[in-house]
């Protein structure tokens, strides 16, 4: 202790805490502050620039995002369309066959139509030409055989009973 | 431009010079070769490689008048060259009037005296402290590092316990610690300033400022922030950086052949502490007031117990800042140069291997406790300062 | 009987490198059971080894 009261200097100690004092001062003006200034705006610069490069990911991948929609869309559009263009031409088919079927049912009904009272018209004509024929035979046989009036009555209701048209 | 990095490779390098320096120097010693008061403070090393200092007192007073100065000592004279080893190391850490590097290469530095009005010369008018300067009818003497008033005899007067009585000015000299801090000041202020010019350009660090800036950085990151915290750091970055780099500069310059001990100087280490000291209280809360004086949470008996030991710790604080730095420092040395010391005093080329090596060790480790040193300062500074600026919730 | 103050200061040197040793074994277990706090742990280790170089310094002046 008592060595270092001895060694203690006066001068030493006040040329040291003057210079310090000033160093201190001198160094804070004219580097201390520049340097951390700089080092700080360094540090912010990157700091900035990573989050611009983040910020620059993000929109990309956004940015991809939407792209995929839009394309997504397109394709359920082109779908959509060629599904209505296939739905309109079966229609259309459908349609076409259903009428060119009813036409031609209509057209095969009028000539069974036809047909039938043709055959018909012919049948009564026939029954006719038979009845008249049937009946000239009649009057002639009858004619020569029969002179008796109720004779020729009986005989033709039995001829027509016979007479059986199918 | 001296701010290059070449400058610190170049500290390192000119370290392995001192190596010889030291030892070659007991040649050029003043002439009051008064045996040193055996209560000094290098019982742990210089004395261990002395026998018991009381026995050795008349000897080493008798051959040191005995031997002078160029003349040889002979090997098998043990108890001479030890006290020419002893004195060697102690003039190398003690301050000095003249800036002596090596042989008879140096230059003088001026001596500032109060002492019936301003008296400024030259140190050379001691004649490296050979003989006695007088000055507008003052005589005044170089002893033992210190200058006293004397005749025109140089007659010194000693008490009981062989310290000068004679009558001390006030010293205001520059010495050559003195010397050293305005130099390593001047070094400092443009080795930054150079930095602080390179990012006038570009944001990234050129030359010395790639080297310096992540220490800059980490006395920010590792230092300041995490003890003072991050709101009233910025405050204390200009002292801290300037400390931590004004301590370990200074270290380093105490490992170069210049034999300069600025930071094992008490003088230094006590300014710098006592500086710390003020900013720490200038800079004290209302919760650090609080936590001296009125321990919040303890019961209110213990609280003035309490104060009183917070009180004393506040003084002890700056003591330990003080001696840490001083006796790390100073022990260093003193280490070193012990051991450089017994290849004189062994003589031998056996022995001169060895100790040549155990010194290039603790060398390289006085390199890392330089650094270690002022980190450690550093540290404990903003320490204390976030003490004073933290605010408690805990009322 | 007077001691030399050298024994004292032998045996302040011996605690003081006691206490730095525990402190600094202390801390390589705890940095080896927490290598991520290894940066705090040291930081604390070099403080209180600091505190303990402070008193040991004090009390040689002091012997």
């Amino acid at each position: 202790m008592d060595k270092l009261i001895n060694d203690f200097s006066i001068g030493l100690f006040f040329w040291q805490s003057l210079v310090f004092i000033i160093l201190i001062f001198l160094l804070r003006r004219f580097a201390w502050k520049p340097i951390l200034n700089a080092v700080n705006e360094r540090e912010e610069s990157i700091e900035g620039a990573l989050k611009a490069a983040e910020q620059a990911r993000q929109e990309m991948e956004s940015l991809q995002a939407s792209n995929e929609a839009i394309m997504k869309e397109a394709r359920e559009e082109r779908e959509r369309i060629l599904k209505e263009a296939r739905d309109m031409k079966n229609s259309i088919v459908a349609e076409a066959k259903e009428t060119a079927t009813a036409e031609a049912e209509k057209t095969v009904a009028a000539a069974k139509a036809a047909i039938e009272a043709e055959k018909a018209a012919a049948v009564a004509e026939l029954k006719n030409q038979a009845a008249v024929l049937s009946i000239e035979v009649a009057e002639k046989v009858l004619g020569q055989e029969l002179s008796a009036e109720n004779k020729q009555a009986a005989m033709i209701s039995k001829m027509i009973d016979e007479v059986k048209i199918n | 431009m001296i701010s290059k990095f070449t400058a610190f490779t170049a500290f390192v390098g000119l370290m392995f010079f001192s190596v010889p320096a030291a030892a070659q120097d007991h040649g050029h010693e003043d002439t009051h070769q008064e045996e040193v008061h055996h209560d000094d403070a290098h019982h742990e090393d210089a004395h261990a490689v002395e026998m018991h200092a009381e026995d050795a007192h008349g000897a080493h007073a008798d051959h040191s008048e005995a031997h002078g100065h160029d003349e040889f000592i002979p090997a098998s004279d043990t108890e001479g060259r030890k006290s020419v080893v002893k004195e060697t190391v102690e003039h190398h850490l003690a301050d000095s009037y003249d800036f002596h590097i090596v042989g008879p290469v140096g230059f003088p530095l001026p001596i500032i005296l109060f002492d019936n009005g301003l008296k400024v010369f030259s140190s050379a008018k001691f004649h490296h402290g050979e003989s006695v300067a007088e000055v507008d009818g003052e005589h005044y003497i170089i002893h033992h590092s210190k200058i006293y008033k004397t005749d025109a005899e140089g007659t010194i007067t000693y008490d009981e316990h062989h310290h000068p009585t004679n009558e001390k000015p006030l010293d205001f000299s520059i010495t050559k610690n003195v010397f050293m801090i305005i130099f390593m000041a001047v070094f400092m202020f443009f080795l930054f300033r150079g930095v602080a010019k390179t990012y006038e350009n570009s944001l990234v660090p050129s030359k010395a400022g790639r080297f310096l800036e992540p220490l800059i950085v980490f006395i920010r990151d590792e230092i300041a922030i995490p003890n003072i915290g991050e709101k009233h750091y910025k405050r204390y970055m200009s002292f801290l950086l300037t400390i931590f780099f004004f301590i370990w500069f200074l270290n380093l310059a105490g490992m170069t052949p210049l034999g300069v001990n600025v930071t094992g100087n008490i003088a230094v280490t006590v300014s710098l502490a006592l500086m710390t000291f003020f900013i720490t209280q200038f800079s004290g809360k209302k919760d650090y007031w609080m936590h001296i004086f009125w321990m919040p949470g303890v019961p209110v008996l213990l609280r003035p117990v309490l104060a009183v030991i917070e009180l004393i710790g506040l003084v002890v604080k700056p003591f330990s800042l003080t001696i840490r730095l001083y006796a790390n420092m100073l022990a260093g040395h003193v280490v070193i140069m012990s051991i450089l010391g017994l290849i004189y005093i062994f003589a031998s080329y056996v022995a001169a291997v060895p100790f040549m090596g155990l010194t290039l060790f603790l060398s390289v480790l006085e390199l890392l406790v330089a650094a270690l040193q002022a980190y450690i300062f550093t540290m404990l500074a903003s320490l204390y300062f976030g003490a004073a600026v933290e605010e408690h919730d805990h009322h | 009987m007077e001691i030399p103050n050298i024994v004292g200061a032998g045996l302040i040197v011996i605690g003081a490198a006691m206490g730095i040793g525990r402190i600094g074994g202390s801390a390589m277990e705890a940095i080896g059971r927490q290598p991520e706090a290894s940066g705090k742990i040291q930081t604390a280790m070099i403080i209180a080894a600091a505190l303990i170089e402070g008193i040991g310094f004090a009390a040689l002046f002091a012997a």
